[in-house]
């Protein structure tokens, strides 16, 4: 008894411990929306589904055959007004759930703009086997599964891959959304405060996959400028030589930043991945095969 | 255009015999494949030597392999289905384990490269070769007696679908053996699919079991069509038919129009891996969003094409086990067809996160929403007809019943999901993992596990273990809350699927229960067995002679348990829904005098020896032995036309044989 008792606190405190990091625990404007339509839309439901679980409940224990007290009407399978409630019950709820799908899409569209007095900070995104590179085109830096940013000011993110299919997501700061080869996705996210927040890529993109998590670490605007001069400083620059070789597949990679960037770097990463292996850079996106195992 | 590495190799003028295929397929240097590998081998040859040393080979190549009765190949595909569940089950319980030990800074006992198989294995093998076997096996035995008819439309393709089936089912095995399987999972996503990320045979062992399996399945879903459109007995007009074969038919029609896209989405594919194509490449105008798109336009309709046999299943256990007449029968036929048709209009909701615009996600987020319409008037109806039932507790009715309270709270987290902003948080999470097993565990094995109950005994003649039946439910019922309820959680917390290494200690408590869900599912799989076994043993006791054990509404309680080979020595008149009921309550009996000689079709090896050739083609494709590949196309080609040019395929049941056989009251 003890023992349950133990391991059912161990289980409720790893329940709360973990939702100082989830999707329960938003860090900004996107997250708490969302938070507050996975409540409200879950409340619509149970607000029709806890009676039908009660209902299956009682109604499975009150007309077992062994009861004598129930009521039986076993010719009956037909009732008008019956059926009317039952397919209007579901379609209320989903009408109700409709308009909700349909404003909420809208105001949490992740290409939309988060309104805000501050100017926003642009970040292009480029997920490689097996990390991910952050390039700050305004400030002329990147940085290798880091992502530093200011509190307050939203972020405008554009993401592509440089090898298969990922997905960007930090669930403390809202919306994840897919990066593909070629292409560019969009999403603007907002840190309210000062933390440090997981990231990771949420879709499957092989070996590595697994360590492809990084830190989204929000600080206060005057220290993010502090924090961009500081990289500027540091000298390391990341030219082509220096991407080729960030492109091969490594995994559980440390942070890592670059006071300098070639120009044009996520512009010119797109069009190499669309270009194919005969480009020098995307050369490095080719795996090697692996040594045979089973299923 | 440079050509791919492949057509170079087929040009090559060294070409080898073998193709890729050499010693380094064989995994000598990983115990842990190697050794699963060779007990698997000796288990397998150990039955065939079981068979051949026993003398069973002309019995079961007589009255099983070669049998085109829709009866035995039912049970044969449920078998195949039950034996890829352990397959998919050990897959499971191997991902459990990693993920309960590899946290922090230990790795855990897998590396990446085998856990990444084992994961595509596992949802491969579970959708495909063991959720398609075992309803499509209920199908098969179920509809035709329901019905009232003595088969299919087309006993011989029957026969080729199941065989199909079962090759696809071999080849994905061999991959334990001989070669790696697929890292890509089981949906295979470009460019991680594709040769430049994925350059070894796995792939390929994926695509080309699934395009052979994928051929069944489609026959499948044209005979069954045919079979309730045309050939019913003579009086069932469309709403006399019983609810299972609506669903069946509403699942056969979903399986004609998008099996197609998944073959040609496959083809495709194929052509990128093994011709340079550039169809779903990163690079010269490939579009990955494309495969996408294609593949859930397959997928999102094989979700109902899973689902709607069950609930079909789940509305005659529920009248039967409640004494009363399923509630709204129409109203279950058009929530039937709603579903059906609604199914094709909301892939999109597996991807929200790709970038559509707010207008696209919000229409593809509200159809998704719109289906939980027809799917709460089905749960209401089932309740409504509990409502002043006289419920009796046999194992299928317990599993109805715990479907019921369980499948509401998947489709409440299924809906949750429908709403993209939410899905934008959790997609691809273990909160969508533990969404789907919800209403595939608790939607389509509790229904398949509910329908081998109850029909067990028409099947076999006995009827089950009850205690163990129940001791079944139980235990799938708690194991699958304990296995997924803490994933649930999980997804929140921000844990992603398919991770082959944890990275947050606090998650250990709860992985650890979910590890403890599997084994007691396990446990669950376990009664199963010792119900099987125990019910064999002690058969004499549990003979059904009725042929009506639970005092069934439909024609299939109306024949012997088992069945005669033609179902039926008089087809039936039907005059009602509930055509069996109605015949017990207007005292009418089956006619039992005045037979007359039935057609039945003749046993036919066209099937099995189709899919002997089909093994050796895929594998021979897989390993690019271009010249043995052709052997077995050609091979398999010949022996479909000298089956489809026979004229000779039936024999003639004498009304003499009909009536000494029906005295005997045995098949």
């Amino acid at each position: 008894m003890g023992y349950c008792r133990r391991v059912l606190a161990l289980i409720a405190a790893a329940a709360l411990g973990g939702c100082s990091q989830g999707v329960l625990d938003p860090q900004g404007p996107i997250a708490s929306a969302q938070r507050l339509l996975l409540f409200d839309s879950t409340a619509i439901m149970l607000v029709v589904v806890i009676p039908v679980i009660i209902a299956t409940l009682a109604f499975a224990w009150w007309y077992r055959s062994s009861n004598t007290h129930a009521t039986r009407s076993l010719e009956e399978s037909y009732e008008g007004r019956v059926e009317f409630v039952v397919w209007s019950i579901p379609a209320l709820t989903v009408i109700l759930l409709g308009g909700v799908i349909w404003i909420g899409s809208h105001q949490l569209d992740p290409r939309a703009p988060i309104a805000e007095n501050s100017d926003p900070l642009r970040v292009d995104v480029v997920s490689l086997d097996w990390k991910w590179l952050f390039i700050y085109p305004d400030q002329g830096i990147a940085a290798v599964n880091q992502l530093v940013i200011p509190a307050g000011t939203p972020i405008q993110f554009r993401l592509t891959s440089a090898t298969v299919m990922n997905s960007f997501f930090v669930p403390q700061l809202g919306s994840q959304i897919y990066t593909m080869g070629g292409m560019t996705t969009h999403l603007n996210l907002l840190a309210d405060n000062p933390g440090e927040y997981p990231g990771f890529s949420a879709n499957f993109s092989g070996d590595g996959f697994s360590w492809m998590r990084f830190v989204a670490r929000s600080l206060p605007a005057g220290d993010f400028n502090t924090w961009v001069g500081q990289v500027r400083g540091s000298g390391s620059e990341l030219d082509d030589a220096g991407y080729a070789a960030l492109a091969k597949p490594s995994k559980d990679v440390p942070p890592a930043t670059y006071g300098s960037v070639v120009p044009k770097l996520f512009e010119r990463i797109l069009d190499q991945t669309a270009a194919g292996p005969g480009s020098a850079h995307a050369a490095g996106a080719q795996r090697p095969p692996l040594p045979g195992a089973g299923g | 255009m440079p050509l791919g590495p492949s057509v170079r190799h087929c040009l090559a003028p060294e070409v080898d015999m073998f193709g890729k295929l050499t010693w380094a397929a064989i995994p000598f240097d990983e115990p842990l494949p190697l050794i699963s590998g060779i007990v698997v081998i000796i288990i397998v040859l150990a039955i065939l030597a079981t068979i051949v040393i026993k003398g069973w080979v002309p019995y079961l190549w007589r009255e099983w392999i070669t049998s085109v009765d829709h009866k035995r190949i039912g049970v044969m595909y449920i078998v195949l289905g039950l034996v890829m569940l352990l397959r998919g089950y050990i897959d499971a319980i191997m991902m459990r384990t990693q993920q309960a030990v590899a946290i922090g800074n230990a790795q855990g006992y897998l590396p990446p490269s085998h856990y990444d198989q084992i994961f595509s294995a596992h949802g491969t093998i579970m959708i495909f070769f063991v959720a398609m076997p075992l309803i499509i096996g209920l199908m098969n035995f179920a509809v035709p007696l329901q019905l009232g008819v003595r088969d299919v439309a087309f006993p011989v393709l029957n026969s080729v679908s199941f065989w199909l089936t079962a090759a696809g089912a071999l080849l994905i095995n061999l991959s334990l053996v001989i070669g790696v399987f697929s890292r890509a999972t089981w949906w295979g996503y470009p460019p991680l699919s594709e040769l430049a990320f994925s350059p070894d045979e796995g792939v390929d062992y994926y695509l080309w079991s699934l395009q052979i399996s994928g051929i069944g399945t489609l026959l499948t879903g044209v005979n069954f069509v045919t079979t309730i459109l045309k050939l019913r007995a003579p009086g069932m007009t469309y709403m006399r038919m019983p609810v299972f074969c609506w669903t069946s038919l509403a699942t056969s029609l979903l399986i004609v129009a998008a099996f197609p896209v998944l073959t040609a989405t496959f083809v495709m594919l194929l052509l990128d891996r093994y011709l340079g194509m550039h169809f779903f490449t990163n690079d010269a105008g490939g579009n990955q969003m494309m495969y996408v798109n294609l593949f859930w336009a397959w997928g999102h309709p094989e979700v109902y094409i899973l689902i709607l046999p069950a609930f079909g299943i789940f509305s005659e256990v529920v009248a039967a086990f409640s004494g009363k007449g399923l509630f709204s029968y129409r109203s279950m036929v058009w929530a039937t067809l709603g579903i059906c048709i609604l199914s094709f209009m909301v892939w999109l909701h597996h991807f929200f996160t790709m970038g559509a615009g707010a207008n696209v996600n919000a229409v593809f987020g509200i159809m998704s929403s719109i289906i939980a319409v027809p799917t709460g008037v089905k749960v209401f109806n089932w309740l409504f007809t509990m409502f002043r039932g006289q419920i009796v507790y046999r194992t299928p009715m317990l599993f109805a019943v715990g479907f019921i309270a369980t499948f509401v709270i998947g489709g409440l987290t299924g809906v949750l999901l429908a709403v993209p902003p939410v899905d934008f948080v959790v997609h691809n999470s273990v909160f969508l993992v533990a969404h789907f097993h919800n209403v595939i565990i608790g939607g389509v094995v509790f229904g398949v596990l509910a329908g081998i109950n109850y029909w067990f005994p028409k099947a076999f003649g006995f009827t089950l273990h009850e205690g163990l039946g129940h001791a079944s439910f139980w235990c799938w019922l708690v194991g699958f809350w304990l296995a997924f309820g803490p994933l649930y959680a999980l997804g929140l917390m921000g844990m992603t699927r398919r991770l082959e290494h944890i990275p947050d200690p606090t998650w250990l408590p709860l992985l650890l229960v979910a590890e403890a869900g599997a084994i007691v599912i396990f446990l669950g799989i376990l009664c199963q067995i010792a119900q099987l076994y125990v019910s064999i043993r002690t058969r004499e006791q549990r003979l059904d002679l009725t042929g009506d054990p639970w005092n069934g509404r439909t024609l299939e309680w109306s024949t012997t348990s088992p069945p005669p080979a033609y179902n039926f020595a008089v087809l039936p008149k039907v005059e009602a829904i509930d055509a069996f009921w109605h015949m017990k309550h207007t005292g009418q009996a089956p006619v039992r005098t005045a037979y007359e000689a039935i057609e039945m079709p003749r046993n036919s090896p066209a099937g099995f020896i189709t899919a002997f050739f089909a093994v050796i083609m895929g594998f021979s494709l897989i390993w690019q032995i271009w010249w043995l590949a052709v052997v077995g196309f050609v091979a398999a080609a010949i022996v479909v036309l000298i089956a489809a040019w026979s004229i000779d395929r039936e024999h003639e049941i004498s009304a003499s044989e009909i009536a000494q056989m029906e005295r005997a009251g045995v098949g």
